[in-house]
């Protein structure tokens, strides 16, 4: 369709760059004069998003490799400072975090819709190939991208999934000892993991080049599946398909900035801001999002091996899609049939997500085998009896016929899907939360936060208040190590001055050395110093606690998290509801009951508590009406204690908050009015072309 | 994107294209500020970067330590009688970089000199007592200093500086 280049520069220097190496004349060709249907909708936009996200991520990505350290005792700890430390460093690592999810999110969308339109038809087998590629490599790069913070989630991610090829018969063994590089997931994994999370990437865009070449070999496919055959037809890339895509990325990145800067935790799991513990398996692995359908065909199948066969299968099944559905008719928006099945295809695709982040047992099990063999079934059966069986309604002459006839429906239709996209995805997102806390245990009940929302700031007096009583009660048993003193004078904070750090600081003993006399000592603290941790190691806490260890409070509010509900979670997408943690913290703190119900027995040396899942916690009542007293005539009570102490973890544990919605709110403004100006101008260039 | 209009009639169509270029260079350019400011020093490099307090008393006549600050190496010496002289007689109009010694120490702490021990010509490390002037020598290209710190031969440019420090007390110094 591109064929040879009449592109001429004017400009003597770009003419004599031209002669020798002709970039000038490709741009031009691909990018500029390169004829597009005129009749593509918005789901064509998704290609241009695929471009723009990739690009985000590689860039998003080189930047936080500058500040990770690809250790197994540093990883944690190095994702934590970048967050709290580096200059941005929070917005950076939300965009990528998030960046995975819009990705694939994104990536979702686009592979329907060449489902629908049937664009891995005659003559793009080859694109549609090079684009089941791009998607297994984007899901080996996010995977290992998953286990570099090397929380608990990511550390039995990596270990269940590279078990996965323990599967193979024979060479089972030996393979995943290969990919772990030792006894178990640990540090030469995470090194190579790093390493090749790198590298993907690249192989991916070098890959999208051969997929875009591809495209532009075949021409884009459109909507009514018919090819561009005159001049009518078509019009030129730039700037009639630029601006609409320009318009697609900028709204595109409304819903990413919900994402980055009101919800950065919303798809991820809270299991992930635990450190790695190999002596501990979260009680149940989920995987990201985006993985869930395959997760729960891996699980539906009773057998090992026929289950990661299975697994894969369902992704290796996408790449022989052309030939396995070779009915002449390529739009579905003339398949009456097609059209139903594919709809109930994508209900399959959404349930078997559900399905894989809900435990594996009962009727979620039955389901999940239906659900395998109805997705395999529209790929093995379906298709290819449809296009012996179905008779297509006529398809439009040209593209530009299509275009005269479209109908006012459209509207309705495009509303109607968005609709029932955005319920999918809240259903998808959701569910990962879902599978938390089914242990048992009451759902706390929800607090008002002084910090909640897009407007929420920290309430200075309640951190101050919590300070105090971390101080005087908590820090007995908890340390807080990834808080330094200094942090109580940054902005966003409890509002202390640097006088007022250092000198709490001082309070402090820290363990420095060794001296030029080579031994340890102990000096005052410094602003720059962490607060301790009451226990010089685990093992010591371990037994001064009756064998559990305290956690460190810095991150607990995001560590702790507990099931919302459907359809409680697709409103809190909504409501941007992030405080679960802080409400599960608050709770439990309140939860304490002196004697366990009747009928109720818990274990020798537990206590009872109505929040905590199980309801038997190794941790004594911690906190008593009277116990510490504030300045500012504060009730004295447990009510007021929890959630003042609950206020300052949930600062602990992102201290970089209130930037964060300050800064959301501009970036949120900005986007929406540069939208708005995107659609006009958008409106004034295709005014042209009609 | 082109417009039908001429330059002298703008059109509501050229406000809406020149206000939604405009917005889309902000856009740019306000995404590039964070990209760019992440390679600055991080919040617990700069607090790592707070004054050290240094305790002179183990320090001979004639002796000096080395210590660092914000990742520089700082030289700490105690000066003989000797040094002290010569660093203080020298013809200021002989000097490529003219310091009095007076400007270099502390009043009425004469026998200590703190100074960078960042060679002023490429960054490397002088060595301390060696040379021809009784100061540092920098075996990279061959700079001489002398016992103030002053640069007498060599390539490098000017003195070895002199890092912001006050005395505590006649036997502990705050660096920074
Ligand atoms: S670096 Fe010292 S002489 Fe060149």
């Amino acid at each position: 369709m591109s064929g040879p280049s009449d592109f001429q520069p004017s400009n003597p220097a770009l003419k004599w760059i031209e002669r020798r190496l002709p970039i000038f004349g490709l741009v031009h060709s691909s990018f500029v004069a390169y004829p597009t249907p005129r009749n593509l909708n918005y789901w064509w936009t998704f290609g241009a998003i695929l471009s723009m996200m990739l690009a985000l991520q590689i860039l998003t990505g080189v930047i936080l490799a500058m500040h990770y350290t690809p250790h197994a005792d540093l990883a944690f700890k190095s994702v934590e400072l970048i967050v709290r430390d580096v200059n941005y460093g929070w917005l950076l690592r939300n965009m990528h975090a998030c960046g995975a999810s819009m990705f694939f999110f994104a990536v979702y969308i686009h592979m329907f819709r060449g489902l629908y339109y049937g664009s891995y038809k005659e003559p793009r087998e080859v694109l549609w190939i090079l684009g089941v590629i791009i998607y297994l490599l984007m899901m080996a790069t996010g995977f290992m991208g998953y286990v570099l913070p090397w929380g608990q989630m990511s550390f039995w991610g990596a270990t269940v999934i590279t078990n996965l090829f323990s599967a193979v018969p024979y060479f089972g063994e030996s393979i995943v000892t290969l990919l772990w590089g030792g006894y178990s997931v640990g540090n030469p994994t995470l090194n190579r993991f790093f390493s090749l999370h790198y590298l993907l990437p690249f192989v991916i865009a070098g890959v999208v080049v051969l997929h875009i070449w591809a495209l532009h070999v075949a021409g884009q496919n459109n909507p009514a599946g018919v090819e561009a055959k005159t001049e009518k037809d078509t019009v030129p890339f730039t700037p009639y398909a630029t601006i609409k895509d320009a318009f697609g990325v900028s709204c595109f990145l409304i819903f990413f900035a919900w994402f980055i800067f009101y919800m950065p935790n919303y798809l991820g799991d809270a299991d992930n801001y635990i450190p790695a513990n190999p002596g501990v398996t979260p009680a149940h692995i989920v995987p990201e999002w985006y993985y869930l359908p395959f997760y729960a065909i891996l699980r539906s199948i009773p057998n090992k091996l026929a289950g990661v066969a299975c697994m894969f299968g369902a992704i290796i099944v996408l790449a022989f899609l052309p030939w396995l559905d070779n009915a002449r008719t390529r739009s579905s928006k003339y398949r009456p049939l097609a059209k139903q099945f594919f709809w109930i295809f994508v209900v399959v695709c959404i349930l078997l997500g559900y399905l894989g982040s809900q435990p594996p047992e009962g009727i979620y099990v039955i389901a999940g085998r239906i659900l395998t063999v109805c997705y395999f079934a529209y790929f093995l059966i379906v298709l290819p009896l449809l296009a012996r069986i179905e008779t297509p309604r006529p398809v439009p002459n040209s593209i530009a016929d299509d275009v005269l006839a479209k109908s006012k429906g459209r509207a309705a239709t495009a509303a109607s899907v968005m609709f029932a996209l955005a319920v999918a995805g809240g259903l998808f997102a959701g569910s990962t939360q879902n599978a938390k806390a089914e242990e048992g245990g009451d759902a706390p009940p929800a607090q008002s936060w002084s910090f909640s929302g897009p407007f929420g700031k920290y309430d200075r007096g309640s951190l101050q208040r919590g300070l105090k009583v971390y101080k005087e009660v908590c820090s007995a048993c908890h340390g807080l190590n990834y808080i330094a003193f200094r942090n109580l004078a940054d902005a966003g904070g409890p509002g202390y001055s640097e006088a007022q750090a250092a000198a709490l600081a001082a309070e402090y003993k820290i363990k420095d050395g060794p001296n030029d006399q080579g031994e340890m000592f102990e000096r005052p603290g410094r602003p720059a110093d962490y607060f301790p941790a009451p226990f010089p190691n685990e093992q010591a806490a371990r037994v001064a606690n009756g064998g559990a260890a305290p956690p460190d409070l810095s991150l607990i509010t995001k560590a702790r998290s507990y099931k919302r509900g459907f359809p409680q979670f697709v409103f809190d997408f909504f409501t941007q509801y992030q405080e679960q943690g802080p409400d599960y913290v608050d709770a439990v703190l309140q939860g304490f009951e002196d004697k366990a119900p009747a009928g109720v027995t818990i274990p020798e040396g537990s206590y009872y508590n109505k929040y905590f899942p199980g309801h038997a916690i190794k941790m004594p009542k911690p906190l008593s009406d009277g116990q510490v007293t504030f300045d500012d005539g504060s009730p004295a009570t447990v009510k007021q204690y929890a959630h003042d102490v609950t206020t300052f973890l949930m600062w602990a544990a992102e201290p970089r908050m209130e930037e964060r919605k300050r800064i959301g709110m501009q970036v949120f403004f900005f986007l929406v009015i540069f939208a708005i100006l995107m659609y006009f101008t958008k409106r004034k260039v295709w005014a042209n072309a009609h | 994107m082109t417009t039908a209009s001429s330059a002298d009639h703008p059109t509501r169509r050229d406000f809406l294209f020149v206000a939604t270029g405009a917005a889309a260079v902000v856009g740019a350019a306000a995404t590039v500020w964070p990209l760019v400011a992440q390679m600055n020093p991080d919040a617990a490099t700069i607090a790592a970067g707070a004054p050290i307090q240094v305790d002179l008393t183990p320090i001979a006549e004639g002796q000096d330590i080395k210590v660092f600050w914000r990742g520089k190496p700082i030289y700490i010496s105690h000066r003989t009688k000797k040094q002290i002289q010569e660093a203080q007689s020298v013809p200021l109009s002989s000097l490529p970089d003219p310091q009095p010694d007076s400007a270099r120490v502390k009043a009425g702490h004469d026998q200590w000199l703190v100074v960078i021990g960042i060679c002023t010509h490429l960054g490397c490390i002088p060595i301390a007592h060696e040379g021809n002037y009784d100061g540092f020598f920098c075996p990279c290209h061959g700079s001489q200093y002398d016992s103030s710190g002053r640069i007498r031969q060599g390539p490098a440019p000017a003195n070895l500086p002199v890092p912001p420090y006050a005395f505590l007390s006649d036997t502990k110094i705050q660096i920074g």
